[in-house]
């Protein structure tokens, strides 16, 4: 009886162990800090690619966000961390190329899917390696309440000046908060305020290549000038907005309280929740400018583990990654997180579809704060929290502003200090 | 008792806990302090550094600035538990003391209560009642035609250290007082029954035989409260966030502390800076605790009954 049973003890732990070993040999795992998407990465996006790819199975394995940059150093110094990584942009990510965890995608066929602008978060200061392929970026503009706007006859405004008599009007009516936008956590004024208009200001990508390369200053007229515009809208803001935190923002607009809200698109899943009857138009032409600029800011893109078993069939689903397929797959699950391939891809939600419409009709830009410029001390994102903040609240003049930022830059950054 | 039985006792008896005691906090507290002294190069390592950090810390004015700032509102939001917690903390232990008070364990229990919440519930239940859009704090102000005071205060440089430093002192304050309530407590009541019989009445009592009985305790909630309120950072975190606005009005040192060791959005965190603003936040508690101890510790009397 005991060997008997001893022997079904041992098979079964063979059993077990090759089982396991089977599973390891032909699964990709991925890590993220998405873990809000989970669910839509397994029933959705996983289950597409792994019809098209019986052979690979794919596992989703997401962190807490906050955590997740900690947490995966740590699994990569450790050897643990999964086969696919979910890249953060900018220096997060480049910080792990250059310590050697994730690999050049340079080969990838349909690397040639994504625009310069749109690999920029994860490629290399020279330009010449790629190290992970784009994934989804946020886009900013102004989402409106239409109900609010049919009320009071109001159309999507243009320019700027039609943008402030709109603000004017919903004012002067008193039902409605005009613009909804809060000083309280800082990042909302230098994200949805100054990030949001600055690009028509600065002229997108020209812009923000200037300030690298030193050509460019952050007291520049187009700098003051956003500002200015900025420190124009605390009127129509309602009351206290100093104390108005984020998501006091989003109850104010999803309630039906608000006429227009400073958004990013990732907002639009939200009040969609809320049942907001909702349309958006983009950040208005300043007087005197004929072309648009828009941020659309790459956020997440996704690269390989150097240390990774599996590097053919991680290749192969990363280039599924860069594939039409995936690019509709993510723009409709989630939207307002926007594929960033030349794919054109056709979304259902109707307010996300006007947001990436406007790629076709503008220029895109990132924020000028997330490349090379925040590496130093003072941070520049940082910085721009703060002021952007003051100068809504009208504790800080526009020049002032500007000042503060470009001796911020120049204390640390070489090119700035000519 | 033999000298190796003693011994042999000894490491039984305090061997746990010294080990449990220098594994969790000695050993991390060394560490940190190790930690400063060295510098974070660009491709991760880390270099000697000597006192490098600290220099940067108190004398280039991009770090000086705000390590200056954080101080002064570090010891701004302090004064304000000195003098407004502490207080009323005594206030109400010896309201709570009084011979015919109906409810006593009631009062107690609620005043108490805030101090055992979350500084995360307390933070967002504040935020909420002095929030200018969905706030009592406005409705109430205005019931009293008093509308015109309100402002938000949350939000604004001049007020927003002292609303958060108040918050804090209303979540607080049930320790000063069942503390000072405890001491009051231990006082035999022959003490009162006898000054009563010399004529005192209540507040004279409490002013003459009372108050000069509880100073060792009051001494030591004060240096809890300055131990306390230079290791703050939660509250302040969970109202403004690790940038501490409106424009660095409400930065303590835990904050600084946070922003600079895990960094914050796009700023990479630097452990050994961290561990210099860290080691500094040592320095003064140090400071404070020793100045305590030498000053005023050793000069307070004790009674025993």
């Amino acid at each position: 009886m005991l060997t008997k049973g001893l022997k079904t003890l041992l098979l079964g732990a063979a059993a077990a162990f090759a089982l396991s070993g089977a599973a390891q040999a032909g699964t990709l795992t991925i890590e993220s800090w998405r873990n809000d998407d989970a669910q839509i990465w397994k029933d959705k996006i996983i289950p597409a690619f792994e019809k098209a790819h019986p052979d690979i199975k794919v596992e989703f394995t997401p962190t807490a966000p906050k955590e997740y940059n900690a947490a995966l150093n740590a699994k990569l110094e450790g050897g643990t961390a999964g086969d696919i990584i979910t890249c953060r942009p900018f220096d997060a990510s480049l910080e792990l190329y250059n310590k050697g965890y994730l690999v050049s995608l340079n080969e990838l066929s349909t690397m040639g899917n994504f625009s310069d602008v749109a690999k920029s978060a994860w490629t290399t200061d020279d330009g010449k390696t790629t190290f992970c392929v784009p994934m989804a970026s946020v886009i900013h503009g102004f989402i409106y309440n239409k109900d609010v706007f049919k009320e009071l006859g109001l159309e999507e405004p243009k320019t700027e000046d039609e943008f402030f008599a709109v603000l004017e009007k919903i004012k002067s009516n008193g039902t409605y908060v005009p613009l909804v936008l809060g000083t309280n956590d800082q990042w909302e004024a230098a994200t949805m305020g100054f990030q949001n208009i600055g690009p028509n200001y600065w002229k997108g990508e020209e812009g923000r290549k200037a300030l690298i390369d030193g050509t460019g200053k952050l007291t520049d007229p187009a700098y003051v000038s956003t500002f200015a515009t900025l420190a124009k809208w605390a009127p129509y803001m309602g009351d206290g907005f100093k104390a108005q935190t984020y998501p006091d923002s989003q109850n104010l607009f999803g309630l039906g309280k608000g006429a227009i809200y400073a958004a990013g698109s990732w907002d639009i899943s939200t009040f969609r929740a809320q049942k907001v009857n909702m349309g958006a138009f983009k950040p208005p032409l300043p007087a005197g400018a004929s072309e648009c600029y828009i941020s659309d800011h790459t956020d997440i893109g996704i690269g390989m583990n150097a240390k990774t078993k599996n590097p053919a069939d991680a290749k192969v689903f990363l280039e599924w990654i860069g594939s039409e397929e995936f690019a509709n797959i993510l723009g409709n699950e989630l939207p307002g997180f926007f594929p960033l391939s030349n794919a054109s891809v056709t979304l259902n939600d109707d307010v996300a579809q006007t947001f990436v419409n406007w790629r076709k009709e503008c220029k895109s830009t990132i924020r000028n704060s997330y490349q090379i410029l925040s590496r130093g001390t003072p941070n520049l994102e940082n910085e721009m929290w703060n002021v952007s903040a003051q100068v809504i609240n009208g504790t800080l003049t526009p020049d002032a502003a500007a000042k503060q930022l470009q001796d911020g830059l120049a204390k640390w950054y070489a090119p700035q200090q000519k | 008792m033999a000298q190796g039985t003693y011994l042999r006792l000894l490491v039984f008896f305090l061997g746990p806990a010294v080990l449990i005691y220098s594994l969790f906090s000695i050993y991390p507290l060394l560490d940190t302090i190790f930690n400063a002294f060295y510098s974070r190069q660009s491709d991760g390592s880390y270099l000697w550094n000597g006192l490098g950090n600290f220099q940067t810390l108190l004398f280039d004015p991009t770090w000086s600035g705000p390590f200056w700032n954080a101080l002064k509102n570090n010891f701004i939001f302090f004064l304000i538990h000195m003098c407004v917690q502490n207080p009323i903390g005594l206030l109400l232990a010896a309201l709570l003391s009084l011979p015919r008070l109906r409810f006593r364990a009631t009062y107690r229990t609620l005043i108490f209560m805030p101090t055992m919440l979350s500084v995360v519930v307390i933070g967002f239940a504040w935020q909420l009642i002095l929030s200018p859009l969905w706030g009592v704090a406005k409705m109430f102000l205005g019931f009293f035609g008093l509308g015109f005071l309100f402002a938000p205060w949350l939000g604004v440089e001049s007020s927003a250290l002292i609303t958060v430093s108040l918050i804090s002192v209303w979540q607080f304050v049930g320790i000063p007082m069942i503390l000072i309530y405890t001491a009051l407590l231990a006082i035999p009541d022959e003490l009162i029954d006898a000054a009563t019989v010399d004529g005192l009445n209540q507040v004279q009592a409490f002013i003459w035989v009372k108050l000069p009985l509880i100073w060792p305790t009051i001494g030591l909630v004060s240096i809890l409260t300055f131990v306390n309120n230079f290791n703050a950072f939660d509250l302040i975190y969970a109202m403004k966030g690790a940038l501490a606005g409106p424009n660095f009005a409400t930065d303590i040192m835990g904050t600084l502390f946070y922003r600079t060791f895990f960094g914050n959005q796009l700023q990479l965190g630097d452990p050994s800076m961290g561990s210099a603003i860290a080691t500094m936040m040592l320095l003064i508690i140090l400071i404070g605790v020793m100045a305590y101890l030498f000053l005023v510790q050793r000069r307070i009397q004790r009674y025993s009954f």
